[in-house]
């Protein structure tokens, strides 16, 4: 029991309520997450991903159900909302847009800062968290408007880390970026993850991302968690996940016409190389 | 919290209103406006009330919504309505220590509260059924005699550049408050406050809202900027639209109503 972090109990949102403009962005989910998961959360644009994770940290109240953090009831009269959302840490869709400081090292600062911890100890974490995110040592000054697009991610990345959450949850945090960019910034997040055994929560668009690190995934459809579990399990509904306007990794499909076409092959596998050694084994090698 | 400004916010539904030119509806918002500023006694007064109340019964617009521009004046309104009682000479009616309500100032703080808020309702069935973009058409078209008439006094009054930045202005206002709404939960999420403390401290707490705010807007400004020129935008002149404004029988009708509105507005002004 004590290993649930996160639970979520009925909990259903909806925009702009008894209005012409009402949405249901959230419909009666339940989840449960566990301390040390990797999560990923995968669904079309607009089924309520983002809406799903900012109900994680209190920034947004549900207008039906509950939520626990730590076994506590996080909408009771007496919580500490503000302690929560430095808990719980969130990384925006475009995080850069929230730098603002001066400087690159001041900016990391910020949380840290609101959470009222000592000059000593700020520094200390934003200087931990910069070294975490790979940020060179030479922009630490920089003013945070002059950094490219890929390293404006790493600092505001590092502006939530320096935090040091227990739950961390990305919202798309590769939008936008090169391929490079972009396995480099997943390759941080999963490197954290293993290091320090945080709980992370990957919302992306992209299943091949998602395949190649988290260990659980959980499929939006229309506000309502629709599958829930491991990649390979999620992925073997590929059929259905399509009718989402979704896909499953490119490897899923190699599988599958491997096996339609006679070949003898397990088709579970969910990255590149899972399947490569798959491959080898029914060639005899 | 912020999605609640409703003024220059359109509210899209099926009614006679909605489908109206948005000349006619600036048109009659005007008349509107001046005859709420002259009516001196009570059944002009209740007329217009019932004129109000007739539209806003017409527009199918949910009555909390206009209300809701209510919201951000209601310490001015009340404010400036206690100084008109207190502080207007006549005749006491009232005694409060040293404030006195009067006869007349009682009178003129009603008047005055009533007219503001009639005001600002009026004005937000009309923003509530004109999609900004109707209506910058129809006031560049409703003042287009103004650079017809700069033209021949040789003075350009930028009629369409003016309601160009007017669409541009208020199509960015949704995404401006949605873009405060964004950066407000970023910073929030990293322990920033934007609640508690006094003045200076409320103050300051702002900086790291508005900076990612400003550079944001000024990011989309260019952005803007370069998107028109790649469509080689160059201004008002030759330019056509897409969808010309046109008056149709409807309008004609409301027109009609308006000019009885008027001429009864004032016959019964003169009479009484
Ligand atoms: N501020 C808002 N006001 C009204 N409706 C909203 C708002 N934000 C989101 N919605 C609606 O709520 C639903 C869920 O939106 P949400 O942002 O959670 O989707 P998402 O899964 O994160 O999409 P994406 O992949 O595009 O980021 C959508 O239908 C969206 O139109
Ligand atoms: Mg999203």
């Amino acid at each position: 029991m004590n290993d649930n972090i996160l639970i979520m109990d009925h909990v259903s949102y909806k925009y702009s309520p008894d209005t012409a403009y009402e949405v249901k962005a959230l419909d009666d989910v339940s989840l449960t997450i566990k301390k040390g998961e990797f999560i990923g959360i995968i669904g079309h644009t607009g089924s309520g991903k983002s809406t799903l994770v900012q109900h994680l940290n209190g920034l947004m109240r549900a207008t039906e159900g509950h939520i626990y953090f730590n076994g506590q009831d996080i909408y009771d009269k007496d919580y500490d909302i503000r302690s929560l959302r430095t808990q719980v840490g969130m990384v925006f869709q475009y995080p850069e847009h929230q730098l603002f400081e001066t400087t690159v090292f001041k900016d990391v600062q910020f949380g840290p800062k609101n959470q009222g911890l000592d000059e000593k100890e700020q520094i200390k974490r934003a200087y931990e968290a910069l070294t975490l995110v790979k940020l060179p040592d030479e922009f630490y000054l920089a003013s945070p408007f002059e950094l490219s697009g890929g390293q404006k991610r790493r600092a505001a990345i590092a502006g939530v880390i320096a935090m040091k959450p227990s739950v961390l949850i990305l919202d798309e945090p590769t939008a936008g970026l090169d391929p490079r960019g972009r396995d480099e910034i997943l390759g941080l997040i999963s490197d954290m993850h293993e290091k320090r055994g945080d709980t992370v929560i990957l919302v992306s668009h992209s299943m091949e991302d998602v395949a190649n690190y988290v260990d659980r995934i959980i499929v939006m459809d229309n506000g309502r968690p629709a599958y829930d579990g491991a990649p390979k399990d999620v992925f073997s509904h590929y059929k259905e996940l399509e009718k989402m306007g979704l896909a499953a990794p490119q490897v899923t499909y190699v599988m599958n016409d491997l096996k339609a076409q006679g070949f003898d092959v397990d088709t579970s596998a969910t990255t590149v190389e899972e399947a490569k050694e798959e491959i080898l084994k029914m060639l005899g090698r | 919290m912020l999605r609640e400004i409703t003024l220059g916010q359109y509210y899209p539904a099926n009614s006679v209103l909605h489908s109206l030119d948005p000349r006619v509806k600036l048109f009659g918002t005007l008349v509107y406006i001046i005859t709420l500023f002259s009516f001196d006694n009570v059944p002009l007064f209740a007329m217009i009330l019932i004129a109000l109340i007739g539209v806003i019964k017409l527009s199918k617009v949910p009555f909390s919504f206009m209300v809701k521009g209510l919201r951000s004046i209601i310490m001015l309104l009340v404010i400036a309505g206690l100084f008109n009682m207190f502080l207007t000479p006549g005749i006491t009616l009232v005694e409060l220590g040293p404030l006195k309500i009067t006869d007349v100032g009682l009178i003129n703080a009603i008047k005055m509260t009533s007219r503001m808020v009639m005001l600002i309702i009026g004005t937000s069935v009309m923003t509530l059924t004109t999609t900004p973009n109707q209506l910058t058409a129809g006031l560049e078209k409703s003042l287009g005699f103004l650079s017809k008439f700069g033209a021949a006094i040789n003075v350009d009054f930028h009629v369409h550049d003016i309601a160009m930045i007017m669409s541009i202005a208020l199509r960015f206002i949704p995404v401006l408050i949605e873009e405060t709404d964004k950066i407000m939960k970023a910073q929030m999420a990293r322990g920033a406050d934007f609640e508690t403390g006094g003045l200076v401290k409320k103050a300051t707490n702002m900086v790291p809202l508005l900076v990612p705010l400003f550079v944001s807007a000024f990011r989309r400004a260019t952005d803007l900027a370069y998107a028109m020129e790649a469509r080689c935008y160059n201004g008002g002149e030759g330019r056509t639209k897409m969808r010309p404004l046109t008056y149709t029988s409807l309008d004609q009708r409301a027109y009609i109503c308006l000019f009885m509105y008027i001429i009864l507005f004032y016959a019964v002004k003169a009479v009484l």
